[in-house]
């Protein structure tokens, strides 16, 4: 099929057996509205609300999530900062949902252009409190398909609200994509903690209020668990070109695929240059980075921002490599020509060798 | 190979869907397609345009910055990419509603008077067709038959009526170009 990145991902969580979707309208991510607003009401248990503003629609995710079931909402930038409240209370609660970001040029109100400029509010937790999301990266309209699915796993497994971060370009373009075989809700295992009626059984309370400090403590420490756990067994990187790379490219989602024409190009010169594309961004796929240290000398970040990324590949290199960095924020969209002139520079400067 | 297409007009003139239906076909022919539609702030009757990426191997940016081929369905889309087109590269004029030439002597120019053409088929809407058509028969970019069967794709729900106007437009626009080439 040949589908618009917005209607990937909505057609991707209903297979993935999300009936319930909440959201409040946003461009550049309309058409995930429209497309969950069709699809969940020709299905007999779809539930689609339209709310009456974002934050209406993240408690919405809240409460359905309560009970156990998929639940999806989705906005771009200004719309999310708005849900962070109630993503702040998913984490508390411990409560799975998935949560579109299609990322759009800011602060503020910004342009409707797309930008990679909430890179650190999805992966430092964004809301208020001593939590973190997973933070998902797609590259491709087929990895929207296949990044969607493990978006519900991940949240189910682990009960943690999950944000996709995409952008106006991935929601906006169409490409080819094939669909995993619908999952039919009810198949889905039972979760021992939701709330579905306490008859014949000891009452549950899902509550993020903790008055008690030493029980909040214990909370805090339950879910730091909970993260290293997740930094251990979630993070995925792409690698492409990179065994015999000297200088390799780091950049995720549309930034990735125009580094990825530029590095075929330099490459065509003879500049040995690969990529490394994180597709989770929190976990940072760090021990992957650090290993790569040991024979890539120099990493070049490119983001659609002024530097964020940036930050969690210093991190994760611990003082290794010649880190550099080119970005362009405010809805710019670079061409694979100017990143490959970028990637020249550095190639030279550093006097790399050429094969 | 990448070949990069840019479709530009007005609103209504049915330029998104050239390039879906492009894109559409590319991908059924066992292409690698990206297809990238404009979403600005747009009105009604203010600008569309949408750009189609089609490649033997996994497609880096969806954008172009240079396109192989522009398709200006009016005098604004000649004017905003006249100057991005690929030396060498050609652009499509629906010369009905351009009435200027291209300043460039680089490119290649292909005047359609594709309004006039959709008048006397008994319907001025399968313009895009016409083109679309043109484009096909010009480029080589992918065949008429897989045209053909990519509209059969998209407008499967329409009547008959529509689908054998639609199909008339695709073959009368190639025929233009193969009379004049």
């Amino acid at each position: 099929m040949l589908l618009r990145g917005s209607h990937v991902i909505a057609e991707a969580a209903v297979r993935a057996g999300c009936r319930f979707y909440f959201g409040y309208p946003i461009t550049p991510q309309n058409e995930l509205t429209e497309y969950m607003a069709n699809a969940l009401a020709s299905l007999p248990d779809g539930v689609f609300i339209q709310s009456e503003s974002e934050l209406a629609a993240i408690n919405m995710v809240i409460g359905v999530s309560m009970t156990g079931k998929r639940v999806m909402t989705s906005s771009s930038s200004p719309g999310i900062s708005l849900k962070q409240e109630g993503i702040s209370y998913l984490s508390g609660q411990e409560l799975p949902a998935v949560i579109i970001n299609t990322m759009r040029g800011g602060p503020g109100l910004g342009n409707i252009a797309p930008a990679q400029g909430d890179y650190l509010q999805a992966t430092r937790g964004g809301g208020h409190g001593d939590y973190r999301t997973i933070v998902l990266a797609p590259g491709s309209g087929q990895e929207l398909a296949d990044i969607t699915r493990m978006a519900f796993e991940y949240a189910d497994r682990y009960r943690i609200p999950v944000i996709i971060l995409g952008d106006g370009m991935m929601g906006q373009m169409m490409e080819p994509v094939e669909f995993p075989d619908p999952i039919d809700p009810k198949s889905l295992p039972p979760k021992p903690w939701v709330l579905d009626g306490a008859e014949g059984r000891p009452s549950r309370i899902i509550k993020s209020l903790i008055l008690d400090t030493s029980a909040m403590e214990e909370h805090n420490w339950k879910l730091f668990r909970k993260y290293e756990a997740i930094s251990r067994e979630v993070p995925e990187m792409e690698q492409f070109l990179t065994d015999d790379a000297h200088l390799a490219v780091i950049a995720y989602g549309t930034a990735s695929r125009i580094a990825k024409g530029a590095i075929k190009r330099v490459r065509e010169m003879g500049l040995k240059v690969g990529l490394l594309r994180p597709k989770t961004l929190w976990p940072f796929p760090k021990r992957i980075l650090l290993q790569m240290s040991r024979t890539i000398s120099d990493f070049l970040v490119f983001e659609m921002s002024a530097g964020q990324m940036l930050e969690d590949v210093k991190l994760s290199l611990e003082g290794r490599g010649r880190i550099h960095f080119y970005g362009r924020p405010g809805g710019i969209i670079s061409t694979p020509d100017e990143i490959a002139k970028v990637i020249n520079n550095i190639y030279f400067k550093e006097g790399l060798e050429r094969e | 190979m990448l070949i990069k297409t840019i479709f530009s007009g007005f609103g209504g003139q049915g330029v998104l869907m050239m390039g879906y239906i492009l894109a559409l076909s590319a991908m059924r022919d066992g292409m690698h397609v990206t297809y990238l539609p404009a979403y600005g702030a747009e009105v009604r009757g203010g600008t569309a345009n949408c750009t189609v990426s089609i490649s033997d191997e996994e497609i880096a940016s969806p954008v172009a910055s240079s396109p192989d081929y522009v398709i200006a369905m009016n005098k604004p889309s000649l004017i905003k990419y006249e100057g991005q087109i690929k030396a060498k590269g050609t652009i499509f004029l629906n010369s009905d509603l351009v009435d200027i030439d291209p300043e460039r002597e680089d490119i290649s120019v292909f005047k359609i008077p594709a309004n006039t053409i959709a008048k006397e088929l008994g319907n001025e809407r399968v313009i895009n067709m016409i083109m679309l058509g043109a484009v096909s028969a010009w480029t080589k970019i992918t065949s008429l038959d897989s045209l053909m069967n990519g509209l059969t794709e998209v407008i499967k729900t329409k009547s008959s009526k529509q689908m054998g106007i639609n199909k008339k437009g695709l073959e009368i626009g190639a025929e233009y170009v193969l009379r004049g080439a």
